[in-house]
């Protein structure tokens, strides 16, 4: 239902609602999955955000941006939060809500650092830390099977999305890797994945790359060569983000298919 | 001009408080700075905030492009770094059919 999210339900996607945090799934130590019920929430497409907002006792609020984790269950709907020092909204969520909590959600917000499931062409994902979020949001939507279409002439696009998609995913250590075992597992079953995680700090046992930052290499040697013509999702700090759009531009890759998004200044 | 640090942000994380006012996804609109010529997607924008308010940068040259304060009862814009801005339109043929 991605078009629906699109053209639809506007008014509901300006509204602050009432979301129920149904569940929370701690992924790192210090990054944690809610799982939210939203009443009406209209769909939305891979790389979209949802704004939190909350509010204290005295009436003091504070909203953030997240990235969408997953594709919608329904009404149901994942974020994914890594805890920030000092962050007022992201160390309530990832320490304190519970289920039966309620916080304040509005969207799905933005339109440029999307996929959209009906894309076949190759995709390079290179994440950062907690940037991993909306890549994450982008192979699981890919290996769902789309809803049957309604009113529009696509028998073809009635089959699970088969775009060659590659994840290249640096952490500081094994420990900080979110959604490992979920990587690990559809990198067998998803035919198409390829994940490669890289390490900065420590590297796990069984990697022979040694440990350090995103290079060159990295990308000759895990990414999608600039000739396939990938879309590059480029998703992290905003050192991180940085250092890749200059590697991928001198690789070849042409700047109109970069996509970038960066979040804070801490470097993986 | 020149910052002291990088921007931690950028204009995806102004999508939410947008979206108050527009009645299009207005990140994937192109703004031309008035500074240097680029013209670049209102998401490529280096973003300072969100508290007190946003701060907009060009990604070409760091001239400050927009701000965006929410106050307790108004939304201010200023586009002042901006000289023209394209925002798409979806096809109205195309959108009668949907």
């Amino acid at each position: 239902m991605a078009r629906a999210a699109v053209s639809g339900g506007l008014k509901l996607r300006r509204t602050w609602r009432s979301a129920a945090v149904v569940e929370r799934r701690p992924e790192t130590p210090t990054a944690c999955t809610l799982v939210l019920d939203v009443p009406e929430w209209p769909g939305h497409l891979a790389g979209q955000h949802v704004d939190v907002r909350l509010t204290a006792p005295d009436g003091y609020q504070a909203a953030r941006s997240y990235s969408l984790a997953a594709p919608s269950d329904g009404l149901r709907i994942q974020i994914t939060v890594q805890a920030v020092p000092d962050g007022e909204v992201s160390s309530y969520l990832v320490s304190d809500a519970l289920p039966g909590d309620s916080v304040e959600v509005r969207g799905p917000v933005g339109g440029w650092f999307v996929w959209r499931s009906e894309h076949s062409g190759p995709v390079l994902l290179i994440a950062g830390g907690s940037g991993v979020v909306p890549l994450m949001a982008m192979i699981r939507t890919r290996a769902m099977r789309p809803e049957p279409d309604e009113g529009r002439a696509s028998a073809n696009s009635a089959h699970i999305n088969s775009a060659p998609f590659r994840l290249i995913y640096s952490v500081r250590t094994p420990q900080d890797r979110i959604y490992y075992d979920e990587l690990r597992r559809r990198a067998v079953e998803d035919g198409g994945l390829e994940v490669k995680f890289l390490y900065t700090r420590a590297a796990a046992a069984d990697e022979p790359r040694p440990a350090g930052r995103i290079s060159i290499d990295d990308l000759v040697s895990h990414g999608i060569t600039a000739e396939l013509q990938p879309t590059c999702y480029v998703c992290g700090p905003t050192g991180f983000v940085e250092t890749v759009a200059d590697l991928l531009i001198f690789l070849g890759h042409d700047p109109s298919r970069i996509r970038t998004e960066r979040f804070g200044p801490s470097g993986p | 001009m020149e910052t002291q640090t990088e921007a931690p942000y950028d204009g995806n994380t102004m999508a939410g408080p947008l979206s108050d006012v527009f009645a299009v996804e207005v990140t994937t609109a192109v703004g031309r700075c008035r500074g240097c010529g680029t013209s670049s997607q209102l998401a490529t924008f280096r973003v300072y905030g969100p508290e007190p308010g946003f701060v907009g940068r060009c990604p070409g040259c760091e001239n400050v492009l927009m701000r965006l304060v929410r106050t307790s009862d108004a939304l201010w814009i200023d586009l002042s770094g901006v000289s023209a801005l394209r925002i798409a339109m979806p096809d109205a043929a195309a959108d009668a059919s949907q």
